[in-house]
Order: C-alpha cells, then structure tokens, then sequence
C-alpha cells in the first residue's frame, strides 16, 4: 500500500515519468509552436489525460487507464451517463438534503431568522415535517431572544443563548457531559431527550460542541451545524457537495465540467435571494449540458431564476413598456417619475462580453442596449421564495430593435430575447470564444491557434455540440503534446482536490477542505464578479498563495484537516520526514 | 557626535563585509534611509465594481444631477439638524461628500485630502474586466501590455546603506498577485502579515530548498522572492500590533488590508508600494435605501471611509511620507436606471491623500451634466486622465522620473496635487 502511495504521488508529480523542466518553463525560450509538435509517449500520454480530464490522478490510476486503454478511458468519460456513479460518493452526499431541493423547498426547510419569522405570522408556509417545525419554532425563540438582549445576530448563538446548560439538564446529565472522553460525552449526549438536544447544542460552550461534533454521526453532526442558522447550510452543502464529487466521483470529466461552465456562467452565491437559487442552478441549468448543445446550455442560464437575478435582468423595465408608463416599476418598484426608463443593461452586456461573444467578438454598446431591450419582461416570480422564471409582457420593450445587424421587429414579446440567444449561439465569435476558453483549461494557457481553429469548426459545424468540441480537442496532437504536458499552475481547488486524491485522503465532511480553498483564494461559488475565476497559471502564482500551498500541504499529511483522514504512513516518506511536502513542492503545483 | 543613522550606517556595513546583517538591522537601515532621504511610499486603493462617482462627491451645486436622480440623488448640505445625517457634506460650495464618508471631512479640512472630479481612463468600454485591466496596467486600449503600472513605477533601487534591496518593496493585500503589481521587479501578495509564512520550521527549509531550485523559471522566481519576503517578515511576525492614536479600522478585509499597511509602514521592512481593494461597487439596483444614510451605498462608503481615516489616525508623522490614492475602474450613468440604481457609465472620481498632498481642494475641470455635455449621451465626461494624477505621484512624490516607462505612449499632464 505504501509502495502504491508512493508511486501516485510520484506519478502526481510527473517525478518517475516527466523530463525535469516544466512545459510552461520551456515554452519561455524555446518555440511553443515546436512544442505543441512534439508528441508524448508511455505513460506520459496517461498522465497527461488524468491531469486535466480529473482532479487529479489517485494511486493506481495510470495502471487503471492503460489496463482499460487511454482511448477507451476518454471515451467513457466523455459519455458519463453510462459510469457507475461510486457508492462511497452517493453516501457521503445523502446528508447534503439541500443539493436536492427546489429554491422553494430550500426556503422553507433552511430559513433565515427573518423568513422564520415570516412563517411564525403566517406569511411564509412552515416545513411539513413536525421536527423542522418545531427545531426553527425553537431557532427563532433564540433569535428573538438574542436581540431583546440587544445582541448581535451575527455572534456566536450560544454567546448570548436565552436558557443555559443547567436550565436545560438535570444536574446528572450535565456531569456526564463535563466527565470522560469525547466518546463518553457524545454518548451522554444521545441519551438526553430529542426535543431537548437542539436547545442544549444552542447552548453549549464552544469547546465541548466541536469536540462532540468532531465525532458526531453524520445526522447529529448536521443538528450541531444548523444551531449556528439553517440558512448557511445551503452555501455549506454546495461547497461540500463539489469537493465530495471531486474527490469521488468517478465521473471526473463531468465534474471537471461542471465546474468549469458554473464559472463561465458565474453566478454570486452571497447576493440576496440566490442564496436560495444557486442549488437548483447548478444541479438543473449546469450539469445536464455540460457534454450537451451550447444553446440548450446558454438559453437554460438565460431564463435560470440565480441568473435573471445575478444580473439584475429581473426588474429591467422597457422605457416604453405598460408597466413602465404607469410608474410602476418590475417587482412592485417604484419606476421613478415621468415614465423613467427602467432599462438594465447588466445582462445584456455580459451576455455579449462573457457568455457568448468575447470582448473583442465585434459588439458595441447600442448592441448592449438593444440586447438588454430584447430581454425586458425576462423575470422572477416570487424570487425571495425560491423563484420561478416567467415572462411579464406589462414590462416587455415591445419597439423595433437591432442587435448585431440583424433587425428584430415590433411585438415580438418573448421571443425577442429568444432570438438573441440564437444569434449570438450560432455567432461565429462565440464558436472562437468558447473554444479558446475551453482549451485554456485543458490545454495550455496559450492554446495553439489552429487547434482553436478546428475546435471553432467543430462549434460550428455541430451547431455547437460541446462533445464534439471537446472531442475535437481529446483527439488533437496538441493536447498529447510536450507544449501542454505539466504547463498549467493548479487553481486552489485543483490543488486542494488533487492533494486529498493523491494520498487517497478519507473525507467524512469536506467544509475544512473548503475552507481551505477560499484561504488559497478561490472561495467557492463566491466569486462577485460575473467574469467568474481566472483560467490563466499565473493568476495563481503569487508568494501568499505559494505559502498557503505549502501549509495546506503540511496540514493535510499531518491530519489536521478537520474531516480528513490520511494515513500519515502513507504521506511521510524517508525523504519528508515532516510529510507533506511532497504536495507542497513545486512539482505538485502544476498538472 | 556620530548621529544613529551615521552609526546604523557604518556598524552595519561592518558586519555586511564580514557576513549577513541580522535582519533587525537590515531593517533599522531602511528606517535611518541611508544615505537617501526618508522613504516614500505610494498606497494605491482600487474599489473594483465601478462606483458611482457622482454620488460619492455629489455635485450638489448642478441641478441637472437632481433631475437625472429623481429617487437616488444625494440631497444638498444642509443644517437642518433632522436632514443632516443624509445630505451631502460639503467641500467648497458645489461640490459635497457623501454623508457616510464623514470621517474623510477632517482630512479635506486639514488639506491632507484632495479630489480629483471627472477623472478616468479615456478608453470607452464599460467593461468591469477590461476597464480594471486597463487602470491596472495603465496602458488603456491596449491588452498586450504584461506588466502593471505599480511594477513599472517603482524606481530602480540601490537598496539601503547596507546595499540591500528590500523584498517587500511592493506589497498587496490579498489572495492574489493584482495585475497592477505584476512585472520584472519582485512583489508580493500576502492575506495577511501573520499568515505569511510556513508554519514547520523544517518543512520550511525543505521547501524553500525546493523552490529556489524549481528549473520552472516562474515558480523559481516567485519561490525566491516568497522565501526572501518570508525571513524579512519574520521579526514583526511575532509583535501584535496596536494602531496608534486609537485608530479603529472597521472589521472586514479591506480595514484590515490598510491595518497591514500601516503595521509594515511603520515596521520599516522597505515598503515602498503597496496595495489593497475593496470590491462591491456595482449598484445596479437600489443603490440608496430609503435615506441616502443607508443601503448598498452608504454601507459601503462607511467601512470605505472610516478604513482610510483610521489608516490616517495611525499614520500619524509617517503621513508625511505617505500618499493614498483611489481609482476604480469606470463611474456610473449620469442619469439612473429603472431600479433605483445606476448603470455602467465613464469618468468618475479620486480620492488622493497625505501628508505633502495639496489638499481641501476638488481638483479638474468640471463638465457639467446636461444633456449635451454628457459623454455618449449619459455619462459623466472625462476632464483628465488617470494617468496625471498617478504620474504626478509617481514622479514628484515617488521620485521617478521615467514616466515614459510607467505610462508608455501617453505624457502626463500636471495636475498640482503635489
């Protein structure tokens, strides 16, 4: 077991298999276009794929691949539907219940204190189940109370919790918590009645809560993280959620994917109601096209409730539109005086600039205008309750426009914005854009020009099948070559994903490793501006982020990291007594 | 009687000829300056997401602003002790600071603050990533430009006395590198002063061994300048830090980015430029609440302003050798939108503050808000470049005359800030 340890992580690093110098270090001073030229062999080829089709190769991997046949590999990852999905993972994501709730069934379980309260005078429905009912009945009291006390919300809930431990229990069952190991405690725990558990977790010291949370069962362990506020657990799930997926699927391609296309169409998961919309978008907007048509894929983020939101598109108003006349405004605004224009352009323009067209895709600002004008009555209903997408013709520009020569006439309601998905899906800039943008991530971060050429062809030829284009890309010599090989700096979640891999790391909850990831820079689902995380090695390479690397390293091969067990056998070898530092070295930066 | 720097001096090149200078002294020399005159130092501040201008230094004195804004203008100043907590605070009789930028009026007061209105880049796109590329680069219109304007702008050093260059001569605030950083003269990025290092001592040496060796010249040179950074720091790792004169900087990174600043200012490590920024300016929807004191806006400008007088308050002296610069990528529509907010428009404002910075004053050439006067039709119109102020700064506050290098294929104009 050791010996196979030992050789992934050598193999992770390229140290057994790889020429010393980096791809990206040799395209400085020699030709990159010779590079690009130059074949790999052997288990290079291998590695080359686990590197940039995964996150990153686990032992026993590349022996997996070439038992299975390189081709064959790419092939089934390119058809993900038809792999087994890993039991363990299945298992693991049971206790995530958000990741497979609707915006409304994830507002009514996981409330702010603010919707609870709502619930409490009836404007909100309750959760069906009597336990949920009665676990935020009882969050809300504490709430409540905190603030009478003139507290703040924010602080810690058991700083200021109305009822202490000892109102709580008899003076025996608080014994049995202050007494014994962790394990005993956790047991005496479990034998306080059920409806008291909730109001003696809000009301535990810090320490004794982590230490009965470190080793709680995955359901009690949920309990202990709600007392801090349901309404985190969405945005906690999901980022637990994507790494679980990461470390475990065997669906890597397509979790590599989903990645990569939730960043192109970046949404904020901290703005407002997409707290609550994010979920949903990602499991039914994302994920089902990542292999599919790129306008199937652009027209679902179009009419996405997280999207419409994002990007305001929501409550623009059509300067002449009904609505906007009678001075009121989407959303039951107030329009402003005069039949005040109630346009928004944030849609329009990143539509143009970062969806489909590129920045220099040969666009101009009245393109924005009139794009933004097409998509006037694109809405939400109820956003703050889960959302729903609708079109409100009361909002709805209904004039002539013109966006990017091509006339849209009068009175087209909907299908005016229809139409400009169209237009821009099958505008040959985006072909080029997209292509570029995808072998970026899987090639290098100077791609070969005519292998973006005939990626591009493809777009175009396939009406935009993203198969295709990835297999165009799968099938080229550029991808197999000595100019892509080793070139590409990990994002942080690369290295946190590869890291946990590499050393075949047990995740029983991944919220530390998430952590983690936004302290390398990179905080999940939670990159403000819509441009989403940069794709380039050398946003990456910087001195913090490099230090960060390497006691992110350190902390994992020592088990430190909350939620993750690795065999510290495994991770300290002769040559790092410390362990770990195999996964901090440069080497393991790269993939 | 030998003055302490003479003697830093002189002691210190001693033990540099017999070997390395403990870093306490190394760090007492770029304190003393050597043989130069005191550092200067240059704080650049970038509030990415585009803010509105024109309701942070409300031009209170245009009537056209009131009509463009029915529902989000800044009311005018006032002393009505019942609307004063929401009306702008005025500068010089037309123009007026944001209410929530209150801690920001002693400084204009004392001079050590000046504004810069209708400034920007002249490139039109209202693109957030393009337009903070190019303020960052300081090359607008052009994208192949590979290094930032801070790079570029830090003179050639001799180093200290000791002939030591210092390796945190450039510092962000940050989980990453800004572009605006970028280029061939080392700087750094670092989260906080704290967390810079590794935490096991042995590991440390091991790694440090293995990047300084990394054949990848890239991760080579970012392991060197890492490790170099890192033993510099090490010393003020270990004192907790207390803001002077009982500064209070507001919770949240961006205080806390200026609370760094400040810590390795005064530590005397040879900061020379550094960086911090503060995003979230991008009010398309309800930028004001019900009252200008609250919402998006306001909460934002709060922590924004009450960050910078408190990085002020510490300073103390030191603001002598100190210049703080803001910029942000491009400012809002004129006019607002639907929502109650404001869209992607053109010129906007800078804050410029310090000791030896000409203050109390709105500098540039005002537009003016009509109709005809607006650029394209709806935003505010750009009287001067980004790039005279940053120049000005860079050539009579840094020192560095080389502007043809800082801002290639442009030639600053002066604006007389300093």
């Amino acid at each position: 077991m050791r010996n196979r340890v030992g050789l992934a992580l050598a193999c992770a690093l390229g140290l057994a298999v790889a020429p010393g110098i980096s791809a990206y270090a040799k395209n400085k001073h020699a030709d990159p276009a010779r590079q690009f030229q130059k074949q790999l062999a052997g288990d290079e080829k291998i590695l080359q794929a686990l590197n940039r089709l995964t996150w990153g190769p686990r032992p026993g991997d590349i022996q997996e691949v070439k038992s299975m046949g390189l081709k064959k590999w790419i092939d089934g990852q390119l058809h993900p539907e038809d792999i087994t999905e890993n039991a363990v993972l299945a298992a693991k994501l049971k206790t995530l219940d958000t990741l497979n709730m609707s915006g409304a069934e994830l507002v009514r379980n996981y409330p702010t204190p603010q919707m609870v309260r709502q619930m409490v005078n009836g404007q909100l429905p309750f959760p069906t189940d009597p336990d949920r009912k009665l676990m935020l009945t009882k969050l809300m009291e504490r709430f409540e109370q905190r603030q009478a006390k003139g507290g703040d919300a924010a602080a810690a809930p058991n700083a200021m919790n109305g009822k202490a431990l000892s109102d709580l229990l008899s003076p025996q069952q608080l014994r049995s918590l202050r007494q014994g190991t962790v394990q005993q405690r956790l047991e005496a725990f479990q034998t306080i009645p059920k409806e008291k558990q909730d109001d003696a977790i809000g009301a535990m010291p810090q320490g004794l809560r982590q230490g009965l949370f470190a080793i709680a069962p995955p359901e009690l362990r949920r309990r202990f993280e709600m007392a801090n506020g349901p309404q985190q657990m969405v945005a906690r799930d999901l980022s637990e959620g994507k790494l679980l997926r990461a470390v475990y699927s065997n669906r890597q391609l397509d979790e590599v994917l989903v990645d990569f296309w939730f960043n192109h169409f970046n949404v904020y998961l901290d703005k407002g109601a997409d707290r609550y919309l994010v979920t949903e978008y990602e499991r039914d907007v994302i994920r089902p096209h990542v292999l599919g048509k790129f306008k199937e894929l652009l027209e679902a983020t179009a009419k996405s409730p997280a999207m419409l939101f994002y990007l305001d598109n929501w409550q623009s108003v059509g300067p002449d539109a009904p609505q906007a006349r009678g001075k009121q405004g989407a959303g039951g605004q107030k329009a402003g005086p005069r039949g005040h224009p109630g346009l928004n352009e944030n849609y329009g323009r990143e539509l143009l600039e970062l969806h489909t067209l590129g920045v220099d895709g040969g666009y101009t600002q009245a393109d924005v205008t009139e794009a933004a004008r097409c998509f006037t009555g694109w809405t939400i209903l109820q956003p703050q309750r889960g959302g729903e997408f609708a079109f409100n013709k009361r909002v709805h520009d209904e004039g002539e426009k013109t966006v990017l020569g091509v006339r849209i006439p009068a009175g087209g309601g909907m299908s005016d914005g229809e139409k400009v998905l169209d237009l821009v899906a099958h505008h040959p800039s985006t072909a080029r854009f997209i292509s570029q943008k995808l072998a970026m991530r899987f090639v290098a971060d100077e791609p070969p020009a005519a292998l973006v050429d005939r990626m591009a062809e493809t777009f175009r030829k396939t009406d935009g099948d993203l198969r295709a284009v990835m297999k165009t890309m799968l099938e080229s010599k550029e991808f197999f070559s000595q100019g892509a090989y080793r070139g590409k700096l990990k994002s942080p979640l690369e290295v946190v994903a590869s890291a946990v891999r590499a050393v075949s790391g047990e995740v029983d909850y991944a919220w530390a490793l998430a952590n983690q990831v936004a302290q390398l820079g990179q905080p999940l689902y939670r990159k403000q501006e819509p441009t989403g995380y940069a794709n380039s090695s050398k946003e990456w390479l910087n001195s913090g982020g490099l230090l960060a690397r390497m006691n992110f390293a350190l902390q994992l091969a020592d088990n430190k990291v909350p939620g993750v067990k690795v065999d510290a056998h495994q991770a300290a070898r002769p040559d790092d007594p410390v362990g770990g530092i195999a996964l901090g070295s440069p080497e393991f930066q790269k993939r | 009687m030998p003055t302490r720097r003479f003697f830093l001096r002189n002691s210190a090149l001693a033990m540099v000829g017999a070997g390395a200078a403990p870093r306490w002294l190394e760090r007492a020399l770029y304190a003393a300056g050597g043989a130069r005159a005191r550092q200067k130092i240059l704080v650049a501040i970038f509030q990415r997401g585009a803010a509105d201008g024109l309701n942070v230094v409300v031009p209170h004195g245009e009537k056209a602003y009131y009509d463009l804004r029915p529902t989000i203008a800044i009311p005018r100043p006032t002393s009505d002790p019942g609307k004063k907590d929401d009306a702008a605070l005025d500068l010089d009789g037309f123009f007026g600071l944001h209410p929530s930028l209150a801690p920001l009026k002693p400084l204009f007061d004392q001079q050590q603050l000046a504004i810069v209105d209708a400034v920007g880049s002249p490139d039109p796109t209202r693109s957030h990533f393009d337009a903070q590329d190019y303020m960052e680069s300081g090359t607008p219109g052009r994208k192949a430009t590979e290094d930032g304007w801070m790079n570029r702008a830090l003179p050639p050093s001799t180093g200290n006395a000791a002939g030591k260059v210092s390796p945190v001569r450039a510092v962000a605030l940050g989980p990453v590198l800004p572009r605006t950083m970028r280029g061939s003269v080392p700087a750094v990025a670092m989260q906080t002063i704290e967390s810079f290092q590794v935490r096991n001592a042995e590991a440390a040496k091991q790694f440090e061994q293995m990047y300084t060796a990394s054949k990848d010249p890239l991760i080579q040179a970012a392991g060197r300048e890492t490790f170099e950074a890192v033993a510099m720091l090490q010393a003020i790792q270990r004192q907790p830090y207390t803001p002077a004169a009982g500064a209070d900087y507001p919770r949240g990174r961006f205080g806390q980015s200026l609370q760094q600043i400040a810590q390795l200012i005064k530590s005397d490590v040879g900061l020379e430029m550094a960086f911090a920024d503060i995003g979230g300016w991008d009010h398309h929807v309800n930028e004001l609440g019900p009252r200008a004191s609250v919402g998006v806006l306001a909460n934002l400008l709060r922590e924004y302003g009450q960050a910078l007088s408190a990085f002020w308050k510490d300073m103390g002296d030191r603001m002598s050798d100190v210049v703080v610069v803001t910029m942000s990528e491009f400012g809002r529509t004129a006019k607002e939108n639907g929502n109650r907010g404001t869209d992607h428009g053109h010129a906007n404002s800078m804050f410029v503050m310090g000791g030896g910075v000409k203050g109390g004053k709105v500098y540039g050439k005002w537009p003016g808000l009509e109709k005809e006067q607006l650029y394209e039709g709806r935003d505010l119109a750009l009287t001067t470049d980004f790039r005279d102020v940053l120049g000005e700064l860079v050539s009579r506050h840094l020192g560095n005359r080389s502007l043809k290098i800082v801002f290639p294929g442009y030639d600053p104009k002066v604006v007389g800030l300093v």
